[in-house]
Parts: structure tokens; sequence; C-alpha cells
């Protein structure tokens, strides 16, 4: 199947006084219709850079300085402000962490959905209205043909992210960017709107790329996962393997150290150090100086996503031409 | 609406609303370890705050005040050296508890017994204050950009006038540092220059400063990344079994406190749930809202099984429901549950946990009473979680 979206070796800059930082470096990855594709990292890895990029919403000063992102085949990273515009809503949907600063405070919710679908379907004043209750309804709002009146401050946070996930849907694209949608909400909400983006991304064959940085989620979700740090993708894969069977070294620091909820550690797993600042990321692999198995190589040259299993992992570790391999642990879990 | 809003005299106690809270149990308080005065103990602990709209408003729409009822009759004992950990969805009041123990709220009603003796009079006493410490959730807030770190580390130690000897200070925030896994060099820098991780490292070390017993944490790794959480939590453990702290943790997240607690409380709605040793909770939770935010956790388990979401959200603490809070989400809710506040007693099989439950009393909750790894396989509560 074509891919929907397909991002190659994407490269983000930001101009500085203090010379020029590479937010993003090389980031590749492809999502098919119906399919879910997770980013997780850490705070400052650049996921939430990535889907900015893709709908056309870098903060200046940061630009895209290379490689290509594509929509169904065709080109939209150096379109035109008025032609992206149009895309987004129609052909991508977006929905952002906060609910809240989502939505206009001045206009009904319903208002809201009618206006996105008029902006980029051809609807009738009446039939948009039905359509926004039928919305409304499909998210999971009670009473949704008097709630469509409604102003967003008479709904509760949960309820205004689904209401924000009806106002990326409603246009029908097919492909939908979801920057962190459940962090700002109670896990008993979280679970709600999870169950909610699973369903709709099947029922409607769209393409989702989730960013977030909880491992439950995207386990709970996501088809395949992608791993960033310090704006490079160290491993992408199924989400079974990536979770239960990384690869790269940082995949499985970081999944280590997530504390285990059916078990008491008495020393969870930590990576050391921290991720490195963008003006300072060194040499070879970015990973290389908070990295166990480091060896020579790895501190000169950058290493490629490998395949390793069945998922891909840029790691030397992988490449059998390197002196040194990855041990027994790495390989299998 | 008459419910909504409690029309009251301004000044006057708040009465003990309709739902007639009743005469607490015997069991409803933890049993004391040996007899040895508990680090803290709240005993009955309410904080009220008055959100009505100003008076000419209030007036002209016919309203009466507006009292929201953060914390609302809470009892719990920590013993000394020991981990109690209070968790619950935002707007439970568990920070607020957090603040009332350490004195930045004065109670509405109910009092805190700091190491026996009220927390009032013990305030009052350098001596005192200085034995207990807050951490808070966010580094970026809790540093003063404007000073070196080392002045931070040793406010605490000027404050306290716990020496004068700047020699003698320097070396102690030298120390302090390298406990916490800083350099003592780093105490020149300015916090700007520290990641976040870093940043709550040296809130430690600064709350650490007047050599304090107990520590009240509040969130102190959620705004942290996943792996740097571990280091924090790491740390915290390591400096309770070498220096004997007693900790207060406040948090979210149910997969760090089952790593750090000795036992755990539920909050919801201003009022303990369940309180139970770490692994009785997390082997045999008994309240319907416990077992249902364990149901909810995003787990890595992947079993593909359909997840039964609490349906509706948390009420709001102005209005809270009759009776038990969670009735209206509650799956077991009957007549009573609607009536009846429930008080916090021993659970029926497992008596070392207390918990507010009609439901569990009359042993209408089923499969609770076996143990989570007895159980038959079968949909269960997952395992790891989860934010990194």
């Amino acid at each position: 199947m074509a891919p929907i979206l397909d991002v190659r070796d994407l490269r983000v800059e930001f101009p500085t006084r203090r010379g020029t930082l590479t937010a993003l470096d090389g980031v590749s990855f492809a999502i098919e219709p119906g399919e879910v594709l997770g980013v997780v990292g850490e705070s400052g890895a650049g996921k939430s850079m990535t889907g900015a990029a893709i709908i056309g919403l870098l903060e200046p000063p940061g630009r895209i300085a290379g490689g290509q992102i594509l929509l169904n085949g065709r080109r939209i990273d150096n379109l035109p402000h008025e032609q992206m515009r149009r895309i987004r809503g129609r052909e991508i949907g977006a929905i952002f962490q906060d609910p809240l600063t989502t939505l206009n405070p001045l206009y009904t919710v319903g208002d809201q959905l009618i206006e996105t679908m008029q902006t980029h379907l051809d609807l009738s004043g009446g039939e948009a209205r039905q359509r926004a209750i039928g919305w409304l309804e499909m998210v999971g709002i009670p009473a949704a043909a008097q709630r469509v009146d409604s102003y967003p401050h008479e709904f509760s946070g949960g309820m205004r992210q689904r209401v924000v996930i009806a106002l990326a849907l409603c246009a029908e694209p097919k492909l939908v960017v979801a920057d962190e949608p459940t962090t700002a909400l109670d896990v008993s909400i979280q679970a709600q709107i999870i169950a909610l983006l699973k369903r709709l991304a099947r029922e409607k064959g769209t393409a989702m790329m989730l960013v977030t940085h909880d491992m439950g989620v995207i386990a709970e979700t996501a088809d395949r996962v992608a791993v960033m740090y310090a704006g490079r993708i160290a491993e992408i894969g199924p989400v079974r393997e990536v979770v239960k069977d990384p690869r790269h070294p940082y995949s499985t620091g970081l999944m280590a150290s997530i504390p285990p909820l059916d078990r008491r550690v008495e020393h969870l797993a930590q990576i050391d150090g921290a991720m490195p600042r963008l003006s300072a990321i060194p040499p070879g692999c970015a990973f290389n100086p908070r990295c166990p198995h480091v060896f020579d190589r790895c501190r000169v040259e950058r290493p490629e996503l490998l395949e390793t299993g069945a998922t891909r992992a840029a790691c030397w570790l992988y490449d059998p031409a390197s002196e040194k391999q990855a041990p027994e642990a790495l390989r299998h879990g | 609406m008459a419910d909504d809003i409690a029309m009251r005299a301004s000044g006057a106690p708040p009465p003990h609303a309709s739902d007639a809270s009743p005469p607490r149990a015997s069991g409803a308080s933890p049993p004391r370890a040996s007899g040895a005065t508990p680090m803290l103990a709240a005993e009955e602990l309410a904080k009220y705050f008055d959100v009505s709209r100003p008076l000419l408003q209030r007036l002209l729409a016919r309203e009466g005040r507006r009292i929201l009822r953060a914390v609302d009759g809470v009892s719990f004992e920590i013993p000394k050296g020991t981990t109690l950990s209070l968790v619950g969805e935002s707007g439970c009041g568990k920070s607020t508890v957090a603040r009332l123990v350490v004195g930045l709220y004065q109670p509405t009603r109910g009092r805190v017994l700091f190491d026996g003796q009220d927390l009032e009079k013990a305030r009052a006493a350098s001596e005192q204050r200085r034995r207990m410490q807050m951490i808070f959730q966010d580094p970026y807030a809790s540093l003063n950009p404007r000073w070196r770190v080392r002045d931070i580390v040793a406010e605490p130690i000027r404050a306290f006038g716990l020496t004068r000897d700047n020699a003698a200070q320097r070396e102690r925030v030298a120390q302090l540092l390298a406990q916490v896994g800083l350099s003592p060099l780093d105490g020149e820098k300015y916090p700007h220059e520290f990641s976040g991780g870093q940043r709550q490292r040296i809130s430690i070390a600064r709350a650490l400063s007047s050599n304090p017993e107990f520590l009240v944490c509040d969130e102190p790794t959620s705004a942290l990344d996943v792996s740097v959480q571990a280091q924090i939590l790491n740390l915290m453990k390591d400096l309770q079994r070498r220096l004997g702290l007693t900790y207060l943790f406040i948090s979210h997240n149910l997969a760090v406190v089952r790593q750090i607690s000795d036992r755990i409380g539920v909050m919801y709605l201003g009022r303990l749930v369940e309180l139970a040793p770490a692994e009785t909770l997390f082997n045999a939770p008994r309240h319907p809202y416990t077992r249902a935010l364990m149901e909810a956790i995003p787990d890595l388990d992947m079993t593909g099984r359909q997840r039964v979401p609490v349906g509706g959200e948390v009420p709001s603490p102005i209005s809270p429901p009759s009776g038990c809070p969670f009735h209206p989400r509650c799956p077991l809710a009957n007549h009573r549950c609607k009536a009846e506040r429930p008080a916090l007693i021993p659970a029926r099989g497992t008596p070392e946990t207390v918990v507010a439950c009609h439901a569990v009393e009359e042993g209408r909750d089923g499969a609770a009473f076996t143990p989570m790894d007895q159980r038959p396989p079968g949909p269960r509560i997952g395992t790891t979680a989860t934010a990194l």
C-alpha cells in the first residue's frame, strides 16, 4: 500500500546568533492508511518538532533545511503559505496537548465545527450542523444535539479534548498529527480518549502520527513506534518489538527506566547523564557519551538505521562490519 | 442547586455537612508501630477554601457562599523512617494535604501532630521547623535564578543559624552537593546551567541542608523525563536508607508510588478512600475507585484486552455528591452509598487495608476477595506504566 505520509531525510535548523542549531537531522519514516505511528522520546528529542514540520507550523526562525515531506505522493514541505493553509484541516488534522488553547472561547463548539467543515467541504449550513452533531456523538459527548450550542468553557477537560478530536477529524483528513493528546488529562479520562482515537483511526482509515512521552499510551495505541533522541530516530519498528525487545541501547535504557506497576524493584535502571543540548550534540552517535556499549567507531561515525530483527536501529553494534557486535543481552531482550 | 452552594455565615465553623459523617471506627487510624510516636499524624484534617464571588455580585445573583472542600476529613500516620504516599487525580486534594502538613496552610478543622507535638506549636520553634523540609514539583520555578547554587543550598543553614563559620558552611555545601550526585564545583554555577534532573538534585540538597528528618515531596519527579525520574527516585531511596528520613510523597503516578512507598493512601475528592501497605494495595486493591484507577493505566503488556474506562469525570469539590463521593461513577453503588458517607474501616479479607466503601463492608465487591496474584488468568491489572 502506498503510504499517506512519507518523510525523507528531514532536517530542521534554527539559525541563531551563535550559529545554526540542527533540531532534526535525517529523520525518515512513512505512515500507511489506518496505521498509527507512535513517536516517543524525552523532552527536547524533536518529536513535537517533527509534527510541527509536517503540519507546516514550525516556529520561526526554525526552517526545513533539507529532505522532503510527501503527502499522498505530493511534496508539501515547499508549498507557499496559502496553499499549505488549505491542506491543513482538509488533508492534515492536528490535535494538540492543551484543549483549552486549541478552541476559540468566543464561539460555540458547533460554530467551530461547522466553520471547519464549510471551509473544507462543500456543505450547506443545515447539513454542516447535522454533521457537527453527528461528530460530537461519535466522540462520545452525551446529549450532543444540546451541547452543540455550548461554549468551550462549559465543557470539562476530557470533554474539551473530545471536541478537539472531532474538530481535527471533521473534514475527514487523511493524516492526523496528535501531539500529546492525553498528557493534560487524568488517567481515568486518558483511557477513554486513547480508545476513541484508536477506534476512529481504524474506522476511517486515517493515518495517525501520535507524539507522546508516555510509553503506555504508545503500547496501547500505536502499530509502529519511532524512538527519537537528540533530533534523530534511534530506533523504529513494530510496537511489540520496540517495547518488549528494544535493540538500540537508548531504547533499552528507556524501557528499563520506566517504573513497573506490577512489582517493586529495589533499584530502577537509570541512564546516567542527560540528553545533549542542540548546541552540543557530540560527533558520531548522539548517544555515545551515555552508552554502556560505546566503542571507537561510535565517537566518529554517525550510524545509519540498520536492520536488526524486526526493527531498525541506528547503532553500529548491528553493522556486521563493526569490530564490536551487539552482546547477547541486547539481541534477545 | 440547593446542595451545590453551601450557605453559611462567614467565619462560622463549617458544619459537618448533611451527610452526617459517622463516628470514626476504632480501626480508622492505622495501627501504631509498637507504640512509637509517629513522625507525623494527621487527625481529621480539613481545608475549605472560600471561592465565593464578591459580595455585591452574590447579593445581585442571590447566591450564597461557595465553599471548595479541598480536603475533607483526612487522617493518617507516618511512622518514623517510612514513606507514605498519597495518590489521586488532579483536584483530589493531595497537594493541599502536603501544604497543610508543613504548615503552609492553616487547617479549617482537625490538626497535625509533628513528632507528637501540635504542628502550630512546633512551627513556632526554629529547632522544630528545621526538622521538616519540602521538595516541590517544578525544579524550574523553585530555585532562585539569580542566586548561585552554593547560596541556594546554604540558605537554610543560614536561616536556621546552623553555623556562622563560612569555611564550615562551604564545606557543608560541598558535602551536600556530593551527596546528591553533583560536583562540589557546581556550587559556583547558576540554576539555568543545569538540566531539570540536576535542578531537582539541587532542590534535594537544599532540603537536606538543615538536617531534616521529615521531607514532604510534592510530585518531585513528574516534571522530569523517565530516565531522569529513575535517577531521582533511586537517589531518594538511597538518602532515606542512609539518613533515616521519613517521607510524605505526593504523586499521581501509581507505578512511581509503588517503587518508593511503604504505605499508600488513595484520595478522591478531598477524602482518603483507601489506605494500605504498598504491596497489599497493588495485590488486592479494594475500593472500586482504586481498582478503576489501576485498570485505567495504559500498560506495556499489549494483551489487546478491551479496557473498561471509568465512566464520567471527577465531580466538582464545590458541590461534592452526597454520601460516598465516588457513587456517581461506581459500578457497585446503591441507595446507601448515595445517602451515607462511608467511614474508613478495615476491609474484610485484607484487614491491614482501611477502606471507605459500603460495598466492601457489606461484602458486595465480589472478586476483590481474591488477591491479584491468586486470580485465574484473564483480564488483569496491567504491569508496566508508563510516562517517560
